[in-house]
């Protein structure tokens, strides 16, 4: 094909041509790469008579929420494609699962997006909601679907600051199909070792260092596993710094200024420094190894970690007998749960003893998806009474349907605790763009920490790295 | 349509000023055609990704954010931030680190020790030795990549099991020392062969004189075979140099890792653009690579050209 030009009689005007038809393309493919997109039609391909749709979730069959993988492929979609069919529709429902860490997943996703490309039904974490709205990868749901995403009456079941984690500036953006929330984990069998209770509950971070002392006398247990560095990528966030910071009296982002490297946060990185410095409570090299969170699961399970500060999604999907990652199958006998302490009964934000951390993904809409109205249809089934019930039948999860949770978390001890104990003292991460950045800059500022730098240095470098972000020290306050 | 021309015509119109240096009688248009595409495809697939980067990076594009929709222009900001950033200059001296002692060092040197050792061997031993270092060469990345972390392992790795010392976390204890070693093993192969190949130019009389006169080893090495083998070395070298330098296959095993002990510079460029989603600055990196390949393809020009005018000085 690139010659034929050159054969012609007029060479001449047979490369100009070719040259301008290559160039042309080129400009076409660019223009269409980079050129921005007016609001599409939410009516578009409203009566095909045969579609296709595509979910896809950081869930694969036999790895990462297996359960939930599952739960798509044998309940959400045949239900669906058969009830297309009884409308005269062909419906056409692929899962296209993940196994892989959150922040490669986000990349993905982030590059899927960016493309015009990628899956119609999206599930992302309630965090990037901001800043992938900024970006214009989602839409909110008004938008894309029109008034039937306002009409759908599920939203009278999800509590309203769970309908937050979906939400940017006001408007939502997609359904969150749950919550959860952190405690601490503990392995009763080495607590009677250690000559603890197996009915422990710390009331101040003095306890929990006395607790790991004690554990430290078993030879090959590591203490504590608390979350640290940047491998451990959001994990260090959520299952450290950030409820720890909650129990020294200070939330990452509040009234408007977000939480330099004061006195708040010099508590927290001490905390840290006490557990990975010498006294050797907790495995620095853990927290640097590439795989090191999901170590840590594993070695918990092999009863070689005392305490573990996580959420329920350990005990759910990681520790679960039945469908876990790093199955224990003494769970319900040997691991025991108490809600994380504040520094000093007290002394948490809010003046409260006890704290924990919230959040969850959020299942969006491709706003370049060629059916809004039946992948939003298939969205809201879903997310219906019936399909969550199905989906939380063999591991119940706190839902984000109050109907659901009533029925099913009855017989469930530990996610009543949660529901119950954690979740009314919890907090919730700001659904602001520039969140993950700050993030990121805590979970260095633990790093640092872990291989030891003061925690007055590391709190002070991470101030310097948040004016940066977050655009000055206008929006920082000491704490 | 044009007027339709044969290329007699155009050689007869013009005979004195293009029969000189037109040996293919095509005639201006017709040579400029036949190039055409080639000019074409680099301008798409070189020139242009090029300038974009050179845009891109003088942007604050990012993947996600307000920015990534509308990316504002910041002129020289990222090429100030990344020459002044302590990560960048720590990737530079892993890198240099890496190109040195896996390529240079490593690869060059092994990939001609076994050239050397094996060019009078038997058939058979030295097809299996061949065999064995191509193999290192021809497996998938991914593949080995996972072979070497289930070696390394802190827990159950093979080394540790072999050496007798569980639990030692060679991959956050050594990491520079482990990616270079994987990348030695990794790519030996390909100096093997060009050094094999090489070593077929040293006439054997040349080496049976120099044997006969009772030249050591070092001294064979030295004064008859390398001056057969120097143009070798240096495209051995070149090659070698700049795909080691670009290589990514070490973020397989390490990610980087720990704590950025492993961060060569295609790794720092990949967390930068899409790990931390800083697109702009990951492009104004990525122009900074370009110029740096290109600084060592131009000194390997020189000493190639060095190379052909010195015979022509000497004789």
């Amino acid at each position: 094909m690139v010659f034929s030009g050159t054969g012609l009689p007029g060479g001449r005007i047979g490369a100009a041509a070719l040259a301008a038809v290559v160039m042309a393309m080129v400009m076409a493919v660019v223009a269409a790469g980079c050129g921005g997109g007016s609001p599409a039609d939410p009516d578009r391909g409203r009566d095909a008579k045969s579609l296709t749709l595509t979910i896809t979730r950081n869930a694969i069959a036999g790895g990462k929420n297996a359960e939930e993988a599952e739960w798509i492929t044998r309940t959400v979609i045949p239900g669906f494609v058969a009830a297309q069919k009884a409308k005269g529709v062909t419906a056409k429902v692929t899962f296209r699962g993940q196994g892989v860490a959150d922040e490669a997943y986000k990349t993905r996703l982030a590059l899927d997006l960016k493309s015009r490309s990628g899956a119609d039904i999206v599930d992302i974490d309630g965090i990037w909601v901001g800043e992938f709205a900024q970006a214009g990868y989602i839409r909110p749901l008004g938008d894309v679907v029109g008034p039937p995403a306002d009409a759908w009456d599920g939203w009278t079941a999800i509590p309203a600051s769970i309908q937050r984690q979906a939400s940017f500036e006001g408007r939502r953006y997609g359904v969150p199909p749950s919550t959860d929330g952190r405690v601490l984990y503990f392995n009763r069998r080495l607590f009677a070792r250690a000559g603890l209770p197996a009915a422990w509950q710390p009331r101040s971070w003095q306890d929990v260092l006395a607790a790991a002392r004690a554990l430290k006398r078993l030879p090959g247990v590591t203490p504590v596993q608390l979350d640290a560095g940047t491998a451990m990528g959001e994990a260090t966030s959520m299952q450290g710094v950030l409820p720890l910071l909650a129990g020294a009296g200070a939330e990452i982002y509040s009234g408007g200024k977000w939480t330099g490297g004061g006195q708040a946060l010099q508590q927290v990185l001490g905390l840290y420094a006490q557990i990975y410095g010498p006294e050797g409570l907790g495995d620095p090299k853990l927290q640097q190894e590439a795989k090191g969170r999901d170590k840590s699961f594993e070695e918990f399970a092999a009863g070689r970690i005392g305490i573990l500060a996580e959420g329920d999604y350990l005990w759910r999907d990681v520790l679960n007998p039945k469908s876990g990652v790093a199955r224990m199958r003494t769970r319900d006998q040997d691991v025991g749960y108490a809600l994380i302490p504040a520094v000093a009964p007290g002394r948490g934000v809010r003046g409260q003893s006890f704290v924990s951390m919230s959040g969850g993904a959020v299942t969006v809409l491709n706003p370049n998806t060629k059916y809004p109205q039946q992948a939003f249809a298939l969205l809201a089934y879903m997310n219906s009474a019936e399909m969550t019930r199905a989906r939380t039948a063999g591991t119940p999860e706190i839902t984000s349907r109050t109907d659901v949770n009533k029925q099913i978390l009855a017989g469930d001890p530990f996610l009543t605790f949660v529901s119950e104990k954690a979740l009314p003292v919890t907090s919730y991460r700001p659904g602001l763009a520039v969140y993950p950045r700050v993030s990121t800059a805590l979970q260095e500022a633990t790093a640092a920490v872990v291989s030891g730098t003061s925690p007055q240095d590391a709190a002070a470098r991470y101030s310097e790295k948040l004016e940066g972000i977050v655009g000055g020290a206008a929006n920082v306050a000491a704490r | 349509m044009a007027p339709p021309t044969s290329p007699r015509a155009d050689v007869a119109a013009e005979p004195a000023r293009s029969g000189a240096d037109d040996a293919a009688g095509l005639g201006r248009a017709r040579a400029a055609a036949f190039v055409a595409p080639a000019l074409v495809l680099v301008a798409v697939f070189l020139v242009f990704p090029a300038l974009w980067t050179l845009y891109l990076g003088t942007t604050d594009y990012r993947l996600t954010g307000v920015a990534a929709s509308e990316p504002r222009f910041v002129g020289t900001a990222n090429y100030r931030d990344v020459l002044g950033d302590g990560d960048f200059h720590r990737s530079l001296w892993l890198t240099a680190q890496f190109v040195i002692g896996s390529a240079v060092l490593g690869q060059t040197l092994l990939g001609f020790a076994v050239a050397w050792v094996m060019r009078d061997r038997p058939g058979p031993v030295r097809r299996l030795v061949e065999g064995l270092v191509l193999l290192a060469w021809i497996l998938p990345s991914s593949v080995i990549a996972f072979l070497w972390i289930a070696l390394l392992d802190r827990d159950g790795g093979t080394l540790n099991a072999l050496l007798g010392t569980p639990g030692t976390a060679w991959l956050l204890d050594h990491p520079m020392g482990c990616v270079i070693v994987f990348n030695v093993w990794h790519g030996t192969a390909f100096s093997m062969m060009l050094y094999g190949a090489a070593l077929g130019n040293v006439p054997p009389s040349h080496l049976e004189t120099a044997a006969l006169a009772g030249a050591s080893t070092l001294q064979t090495l030295r004064d008859v075979v390398y001056p057969r083998v120097r143009g070798h070395v240096l495209t051995s070298l070149l090659l070698v140099g700049l795909w080691t330098f670009n290589d990514f296959t070490p973020f397989l095993i390490t990610a980087g890792g720990p704590d950025g002990r492993s961060e060569i510079m295609s790794v720092y460029v990949y967390r930068t653009a899409l790990g931390d989603g800083r697109l702009g600055a990951g492009a104004a990196v990525s122009l900074i690579m370009i110029l740096i390949n290109l600084a060592i393809a131009l000194v390997y020009l020189r000493a190639l050209r060095a190379r052909r005018a010195a015979p022509a000085g000497a004789s």
